[in-house]
């Protein structure tokens, strides 16, 4: 059975790609990502805040109540060097080059574009195979227009893009008045990969302390559809490549995705769940699939379903809404 | 080429002794703890001595300990050293005459500073090298920084040839700490210094299995004293060896010295004798009078033991007809001071016309007192009276024994074409900071000599510092603060209204004020007495809002380097241009590793300065009407008005001697008349939302926010805007509760904030206890606080127990407004016990944080009730405060004792039934203690009129009769570490002392340097590498004694279990533990979270709570009980929240993660332990077996 598919100009050796997460805080964990079965691993995100507040935070400590009294002038010793910038990420992008097979797909995380294409140039450097943008920028301030947000985006990506030879896939979010122009925009101002959606860790209420308070909640199958709707949606009308990263976790989703349109999709809260040997399984049960239903490859299948070659277009559309309103019934 | 450096006198020293040895063994203590410092921190860095090899540091646990080492390193063959000062010399004493009398080579590096007495001081002079006369080491006095890193050396090479060990001294502060631009000693000058032959000798002495000796026998009567003297020609050849070597040194590196130094008119009839960093000053001074004409000349003792008669005679010139010795220490009683003694003996043993010579002695200088060119002038001129005052004092007003000279303080010697910049910062802006890299940057980048010396606030909130920076083409010998200053900076606008920061601006100088007005509005805001001293002394005044560039630079309060570049701006050292480009490499130098965004940031703040300073133009006559704020208010007592508010003023050099009590007896409760006003923001509280749960006013570290229940005719007279709510209690079902926040004393901590639980339930960051700026509410809050304290205290009647938060709240605070830090994790429990016990506590401090905040002038914290009652408070000594404390114990007893029998004999004076009540009352409780107090008053009245000596002495230790509560309040360095063997002692003593161990896990005072308290995997100063091994158990230590009664508590995390612990701990007639987790910025916390990582600490397992009451035991109940549950969250996740994992988490990723992994293990495993001791059929762990 030929696994292969085509990502960012990368042949990977099957369409399951380790999708950014801890399990890539590692060599170790990515090397067992690699013999699990994953044909590539997105590394976990470089936040540009992390950077930041890394060096602010030494800074603050070092600096707090020294020089005010005569007995105590400071608190710390200076340590020879901290790790406050990029410079343990980039290590780990080497040492991972050096000890895996497979592509390895650095990431970077951000909302700014100070700083962004320094650090792209640096991930490229250090010999990623190809660079993730997830740009997370929560547009808070109510004088912002949708389009001023976009244009944040599209320059974001045009900086990185001049920046970098490696390729280049923007994970985006779902939340834009028009999804498909956006994913258009990026791919014309130089996205070789559009990666859908990324996951926002929403924050949640404490009741008792009444306090905000973060959450990690792990993904699961149900929400693989948005991202299977608009990668269906989306194959056939864009420069760049598709791939999805919501809601894998079976092999079914695997196929879902490949047949909306991915070329590859990414796992990652499956994995962090139920371990990395989910990769194997799933894999199996794919070439069992693919068998069972006389595919000879999984480029076959790529888009099979899509909006371009679904049977029923509309399916996709509000017409796919409008029907599984009609279908509900409620419990009596 | 020579390197220059620019650097202090103990990175100088510590330079050399690292470079010349194997094996050092330290121990913090002030002024020569960053001598260790910088030896621990090379050797992590694994920086190289002259053979090429990373040298052992070794942290001990007291300064004995570290000298043990010394000598047992010495004694197996390899060059060792230490560095010590003041109480820690005297530590070493016992060791020292061994290493001396075997003949061993050694030098012990010193930062001369003031031995305790009356009181304590970190401050230099020469009483603790003094007191180590006696023990046969040679002693080789440094005067300047450059001299401190030749003298290091020069000590080195001659020990080893001489055989005979080295103290190299210096001046604690005025040298250890000031900044100087030297001449480095490179590492093949110091290799060319070092006679190998004799380090091999030095070696071949060692104790070894393959030649074995004995050294160190017990010896008779019959040949000790031969034996003693045996030694004697290796002090007799010693002068001259260290004249030989200084002789290399000179052919070596250019620099002479010689062992008696004369410097001045060739001619001089009237000399100066002296040594140390005072001899800086005199030789200004004396080339500034022999260009007056004067025959003047200053004689600098450099080998002050052995003392060579011959050498002191030959250097000094014939002409002389009078000589001045002045000692920096004092001997009460003695006929003399040492050098004094020194310097007659000499004479009188020296041929006749020498003994023509007269001689007067004084004393200068003690405890770092200024030394300048008038005080020095005054001597001289002392010498030229047909009859000069002999045993004089010089720098201070003595009126009662009329010891001083006058000097007259306008005779100045600082030179014209020297730049003297002042600036007046607090700690919090980074002033000192900045100052530091200024003077490196002029030192390294310009031709210019450079000096720089800071002065620190006795306070560790809201302190004020002082920068004093001197420039120019020529060396600069002036070791005393600036007097005439060209640039005065003053970054704090408030500091113009509190002190006179322009009492030393020379005609025409700079003025750089930092101020929050316009351009236009910063004359009128100036006090109009600034106003007048600006126009006659024609100052050209410069200002920026370096706090508004400060916050667009996103640097919150750190106006550092803003305020360094509108220096190097206006004083014209360096071209503009190139002095951004030298400030940025040193922020770079300085802050890179700390990650591109802080440079960035810093940058940007330079970059923004200059476009913000601006000319102020200077009107012709005072415009305006603002006065100078006094501090203090005028209804405070005598001795606060006319001796605390001169030393706050900044004045207390002008006390005269008479002000002062003879015996260091102060009178307490003197914080509250100091007003600092040094929060920006303050609590302020909301009665609609409080819930009167008491955790703000327990957490509070400086008894800032109070409250009270008082009915409502208490409150009829309140002043408007004063706020109450109905009491939520049963007992006062008809009275008002009020909380008060005294805005003038809060340092803004937020700690109160953070605890308060109750929240606005339409909008919950709206809580009962809110942060809003402190100036708004100043004039009213203060009349509020004032009124407050005027409303009746709670009586302790017995109506409520205090046993809960919520109630303890209502017990007034016996210890307040201390010179902690801001959101200081020990002084919340000794606040707690000052409200449960303060007013029959004794109190028994071991040096450290908890004694400087406790007791460091000009006010102290501890304080009364309306009776006049309070605690009683001493500090002894760092080592000694367990045993100091049962001392009290036993003097306690003693006098009940004594009184009770007293009361026995005397019985049908007394009456039957007063002495049956005396002997008997039941005071377990507060009305017991209430019931005793009365009973003895009524003893006094009754025998009060009877003459009789038994009545006399009944009289005066009648008090003993109403119980009291002795408490041993310390550190972890302390209780862990220097004071252990003690404090184990008396816990095994049965005696009832109460000790509480108030744990920052780490040496806080002196600047955070590792204790046994330290957790393994925490960052400290000497545990640069992450502390390697796990804290030591303490509690667990203790059990064993079956009697002891041991808690250990976080009020964080269990405030209940904190108040239940004090009172079980005190009610319990013997030996009491509490071990108190103390947060402390040297865990690298924001600390306005301090009782939340308090709380993380339980939570994970590091700090478990509990308690071992022996009371239990004899119950047939387990003693052992933990008070806190299962560990709910990994070890990982509370020590990543505090920078001392983190640091080297960001440093050290994969040591961190191994200590990480061990650190979580012997957390689990002490867990298990623990919980198995509490198993409920396990019988006493005392007896039964401990983990």
């Amino acid at each position: 059975m030929n696994l292969t598919t085509n990502y960012l100009g990368m042949c990977l050796k099957n369409p399951i790609v380790a999708s950014s997460s801890p399990l890539s805080h590692s060599v170790d964990s990515i090397r067992r990502l690699e013999d699990a079965g994953a044909s590539a691993v997105v590394m976990y995100s470089l936040f540009e805040e992390q950077i930041g507040f890394d060096s602010y935070y030494i800074d603050y400590h070092l600096t707090q109540g020294i020089e005010s009294y005569a007995e105590s002038i400071s608190y710390f010793p200076d340590m020879q060097s901290y790790n406050v910038g990029p410079d343990e990420y980039l290590n780990l992008i080497r040492r991972a080059k050096e000890a895996v097979a497979i592509p390895i797909i650095g990431s970077l995380n951000g909302a700014s574009v100070g700083g962004w294409t320094d650090y792209a140039t640096l991930i490229e450097d250090a010999g990623a195979d190809a660079l993730e943008l997830n740009i997370y920028y929560l547009p808070a301030n109510v004088e912002l227009t949708g389009f001023e947000v976009e244009t944040l985006y599209v320059e974001i990506l045009s900086a990185v893009r001049q920046a970098v030879t490696i390729p280049v896939a923007v994970k985006l979010s779902p939340f834009f008045s028009s999804i498909a122009n956006m994913a258009n925009r990026f791919a014309n101002h130089g996205a070789d990969g559009l990666v859908l959606f990324n996951r926002f860790y929403q924050p949640d209420f404490d009741l008792e302390k009444l306090e905000v308070v973060p959450r990690l909640v792990l993904s699961n199958s149900n929400e693989l559809r948005l991202p299977l709707r608009w990668v269906a949606i989306l194959y056939g009308q864009l420069t760049a490549d598709l791939a999805i990263t919501s809601g894998i976790h079976t092999s079914h989703d695997v196929i879902k995705g490949l047949m909306a349109g991915a070329k590859v999709t990414m796992m990652a809260s499956e994995l962090l769940h139920n371990g990395v040997r989910r990769i194997g399984q799933v894999l199996n049960e794919v070439v069992t699939w693919l068998k069972e239903h006389e595919y000879e490859s999984v480029t076959q299948m790529i888009g099979a379903m899509s909006q371009k070659h679904c049977a029923e277009p509309a399916a996709f559309e509000r017409a796919n809404y409008m029907k599984m309103l009609d279908s509900y019934r409620p419990l009596n | 080429m020579k390197q220059r450096v620019t650097i202090d006198g103990n990175e100088a020293a510590a330079h050399v002794a690292y470079k010349t040895n194997e094996v050092i063994a330290i121990y913090p203590i002030t002024p020569s703890s960053a001598m260790g410092e910088s030896a621990d921190a090379w050797s992590a860095a694994n920086e190289k001595n002259i053979w090429g090899m990373r040298p052992l540091v070794r942290e001990m646990q007291s300064e004995g300990g570290a000298a043990g080492v010394v000598h047992g390193s010495l004694q197996t063959g390899s060059l060792t050293t230490t560095f010590t000062a003041s109480q820690g010399l005297l530590l070493m004493i016992p060791n020292m005459f061994k290493i001396a009398g075997e003949l061993t080579s050694t030098v012990f590096h010193i930062a001369a500073r003031t031995i305790a007495t009356h009181g304590l001081s970190i401050f230099g002079d020469h009483s603790d090298v003094m007191a180590a006369r006696s023990t046969g080491w040679a002693m080789l006095f440094a005067n300047s920084v450059q001299e401190v890193m030749d003298f290091a050396l020069i000590s080195q090479a001659s020990t080893l040839e001489a055989r005979v060990p080295f103290l190299h001294v210096f001046d604690g502060f005025r040298t250890s700490h000031e900044v100087m631009k030297i001449t480095k000693l490179s590492d093949e000058e110091i290799t060319e210094m070092m006679d190998m032959e004799l380090v091999r000798a030095h070696r071949a002495r060692a104790l070894t299995p393959d030649r074995p000796v004995v050294r160190g026998t017990a010896q008779n009567p019959d040949v000790f004293f031969q034996s003693r003297e045996r030694a004697n020609s290796f002090y007799l050849k010693t002068p001259a060896i260290v004249e030989k070597i200084m002789e290399r040194f000179a052919a070596l590196t250019g620099r002479h010295y010689k062992l008696f130094e004369f410097t001045g008119h060739p001619d001089a009839e009237r000399v100066v004798v002296m040594m140390g960093s005072g001899c800086e000053t005199a030789e200004e001074t004396v080339e500034s009078l022999i260009k007056r004409g004067e025959k003047v000349g200053l004689l600098k003792v450099r080998l002050y033991r052995p003392f060579s008669v011959s050498h002191f005679i030959d250097s000094l010139p014939a002409s002389t007809k009078a000589i001045a010795v002045l000692d920096r220490t004092k001997e009460p009683g003695s006929t003399g001071e040492p050098l004094y003694q020194d310097v007659v003996t000499s004479l009188s043993e020296t041929a006749p016309f020498k003994r023509d010579v007269r001689v007067i002695g004084g004393r200068y200088g003690l405890s770092s007192k200024e030394f300048t060119p008038a005080m020095v002038k005054a001597v001289f001129d002392e010498l030229k009276k047909p009859e000069p005052k002999n045993h004089f004092s010089i720098g201070i007003h003595d009126d009662i024994t009329f010891t001083s000279i006058p000097f007259d303080q306008s005779f100045s010697t600082e030179p014209d074409d020297q730049v003297r910049a002042v600036f007046w910062g607090l700690g919090a802006d980074g002033t000192v900071s900045a100052n530091k890299n200024s003077i490196k940057i002029i030192g390294e980048e310009t031709p210019n000599y450079a000096q720089g010396y800071f002065v620190y606030d006795s306070k560790k909130s809201g302190a004020m510092t002082v920068s004093h920076l001197r420039f120019g083409p020529r060396p600069i010998k002036s070791t005393y603060l600036i007097q005439r200053a060209n640039f005065i900076a003053v970054h704090q606008f408030s500091f113009f209204s509190q002190y006179d920061v322009l009492d030393t601006a020379l005609e025409g100088a700079t003025l750089l004020i930092n101020s929050p007005y316009e351009e236009s509005e910063v004359w009128d805001h100036l006090p109009s007495a600034v106003q007048k001293v600006i126009i006659e002394k024609r100052l050209k005044v410069y200002a920026i809002d370096a706090n508004g560039v400060a916050r667009n630079s996103q640097l919150g309060n750190r106006i550092n380097t803003i305020m360094q570049t509108c220096f190097f701006a206006l004083s014209g050292v360096l071209p503009r241009e190139e002095a951004v480009t030298r400030i940025k490499e040193f922020i770079r130098k300085s802050y890179g590793k700390r990650g591109e965004p802080v440079v960035r940031q810093n940058f940007a703040a330079v970059d923004a300065a200059l476009a913000h300073l601006r000319e102020i133009t200077v009107p012709e006559a005072v415009t305006g009407s603002i006065e100078f704020s006094s501090k203090i208010p005028v209804d405070a007592p005598d001795f606060v008005r006319s001796v605390t508010a001169e030393m706050i003023a900044g004045r207390g050099d002008q006390l005269p001697v008479s002000a002062f009590p003879e015996d260091g007896t102060y009178p307490v409760g003197t914080t509250r008349w100091e007003k600092r006003n040094i929060a920006q923001e303050v609590p302020v509280w909301e009665p609609d939302l409080c819930i009167e749960c008491g955790k703000c006013v327990l957490v509070c570290p400086h008894s800032t926010i109070r409250a009270k229940v008082c009915s409502a005719n208490d409150l009829h007279d309140a002043p408007a805007g004063f706020k109450s709510m109905p009491a939520k209690w049963r007992e006062f079902a008809d009275k008002s509760y009020t909380i008060q926040v005294a805005v003038e004393d809060c340092t803004g901590c937020r700690l109160c904030v953070e605890v308060c639980p109750a929240k606005d339930k339409s909008n919950v960051s709206r809580k009962a206890l809110n942060m809003q700026p402190q100036l708004p509410l100043r004039d009213s809050e203060r009349v509020n606080w004032d009124y407050f304290l005027k409303l009746p205290d709670l009586h302790r009647n017995g109506l409520i127990a205090f046993n809960s938060v919520k109630n303890v709240q209502l017990l007034q605070p016996l210890f307040e407004f201390s010179g902690a830090c801001a959101g200081c994790g020990e002084t919340p429990y000794i606040k707690l016990l000052t409200q449960l016990f303060g007013d029959r506590a004794i109190i028994a401090n071991a040096t450290g944080c908890s004694s400087i905040y406790g007791g460091n002038l000009p006010t102290t914290p501890y304080t009364t009730n309306v009776d006049g009652r309070g605690p009683a408070w001493s500090n002894s000594l760092f080592e000694d405060n367990a045993e100091f404390g049962l001392g009290m114990r036993l003097a306690l007893d003693h006098q009940r004792a004594y009184a009770q029998d007293l009361v026995n004999q005397l019985r049908n004076h007394i009456g039957e039934s007063l002495a049956n009540s005396l002997l008997n009352t039941d005071q377990s409780s507060n009305e017991g203690i209430n019931i005793q107090r009365e009973l003895v008053a009524a003893l006094k009245v009754k025998i009060s009129s009877l003459d009789k000596v038994e009545m006399r002495d009944l009289l005066s230790v009648a008090d003993s009769l109403v119980e009291k509560s002795v408490w041993i309040v310390g550190g972890d360095g302390w209780a862990y570490d220097i004071g252990y063997g003690g404090l184990d002692h008396v816990l095994a003593s049965g005696q009832n002392v109460n000790i509480l161990v108030l744990d920052t896990e780490v040496y806080s005072n002196t600047g955070g340097q590792a204790s046994k308290a330290t957790p393994l995997g925490a960052v400290a100063k000497f545990a640069t590498g992450g502390k390697p091994t796990a804290k030591k158990d303490l509690g667990m230590a203790a059990i064993r004694y079956g009697d002891v009664y041991i808690a250990q508590v976080a009020m964080g995390a269990n405030d209940t279990h904190t108040i239940k612990i004090f009172l079980e701990a005190e009610a319990h007639p013997g030996p009491s533990l509490i071990i108190a987790y103390s947060q402390c910025i040297a865990h690298g916390i924001d600390m306005s979270r301090g009782m939340h990582q308090q709380k993380l600490a339980v939570d994970s397992g590091h700090w478990p709570l509990y308690h071992y009451n022996p009371r239990l035991a004899e119950e047939n109940k387990n003693p052992f009980q933990l008070d806190s549950s299962d560990p709910k969250i990994a070890l990982q996740d509370y020590i990543y929240t505090e920078g001392r994992y983190r640091m080297l988490k960001q440093s050290e990723p994969a040591v961190a993660r191994f200590l990480l992994e061990q650190a979580q293990k012997a957390v689990s495993r002490r867990w298990q332990q623990y919980k198995q001791l509490a198993e409920p059929k396990l019988c006493n762990p005392a007896t039964k077996g401990t983990p």
